[in-house]
């Protein structure tokens, strides 16, 4: 055998042997990043009216039937989600362009009726917020849609991780005592964003 | 199909069905099969979203009038 030809037999084998340690290091290296235990996510939610109370609850209960780690940070007028009494919870078809306003009674034709209420109208009809979240109450019950209440004590039962706003707890003058025992955590922004930064989910609402 | 529990969750709408469905099964051994009778519209996409998120087996679904029927194997 020349000297030529042994170099490239030797190059060769040096090259088959760098692509098997280099496929074996990367194989390594990616067991070591896949994600270990469940998915996880986390909600931040803002909103303090009957409307907006149900995304944030359907979203975590959904995520913990699917065996993911949840966890929900209620701040601003998000708080109101976590008061003992829901029954606070108000929606308001004033500057809501969005909401239908159907009827929850009546014959079917009737149900359809989209009523288009000028908001000059809303506005001075005394307890026309009242009287929509009564409707919306009924609409939602007729539907099979579970109350907020209920979805709640879901979320608690399933292992949802609830986390109180402090900043603005102190800001509109609450105190723990308003506020459901099943809180986990009173804490800031600093605290959470780092959750928030490890979840594989992180939806604002 | 053969079942070993039943799950009625006629008349509930998302994210229900799934949550009473979860419930279910953490009673339930491996192997054993739930089945789950729903008239959420929804519940065809979310049970077979579900089945693959939580690796329950979903056998079978089937549509019978205004209610759906999954068989879900724990």
């Amino acid at each position: 055998m020349g000297a030529a030809e042994e170099v490239a037999g030797l190059d060769a084998s040096i090259a088959r042997r760098i692509d098997e340690a280099v496929a074996r290091k990367v194989e390594e290296k990616l067991a070591q990043l896949k994600p270990k235990g469940p998915p996880s996510m986390t909600i931040i939610a803002t909103k303090g009216t009957l409307d907006w109370a149900y995304p944030p609850f359907i979203l975590a209960s959904t995520g913990a039937a699917l065996g993911w780690d949840v966890s929900v940070f209620f701040t601003f007028y998000g708080l109101n989600l976590l008061r003992r009494d829901l029954a606070m919870l108000k929606v308001s078809p004033l500057g809501n362009p969005g909401m239908p306003m159907k009827m929850p009674f009546g014959p079917q034709w009737f149900r359809h009726i989209n009523w288009n209420i000028p908001n000059a109208v809303q506005s001075i009809v005394p307890g026309f917020e009242s009287l929509a979240t009564s409707l919306m109450k009924q609409t939602i019950k007729n539907k099979g849609v579970a109350d907020i209440a209920d979805l709640r004590a879901v979320c608690i039962e399933s292992g949802v991780n609830l986390i109180a706003c402090q900043m603005t707890v102190d800001l509109f003058g609450f105190s723990q005592s308003d506020f459901i025992a099943e809180v986990s955590e009173y804490c800031g922004a600093t605290k959470f964003l780092p959750m928030a930064q490890k979840a594989d989910v992180s939806l604002f609402i | 199909m053969n079942f070993d529990k039943v799950l009625d969750v006629r008349g509930m709408a998302c994210p229900m069905p799934v949550v009473k469905a979860t419930k279910a099964l953490v009673g339930m051994s491996a192997g054993q099969v739930l089945k789950v009778v729903a008239t959420d519209s929804g519940s065809v996409s979310d049970m077979q979203a579900f089945a693959e998120a939580t690796g329950h087996e979903l056998l079978a679904s089937e549509v019978l009038g205004k209610e759906f029927v999954f068989f879900l194997k724990k």
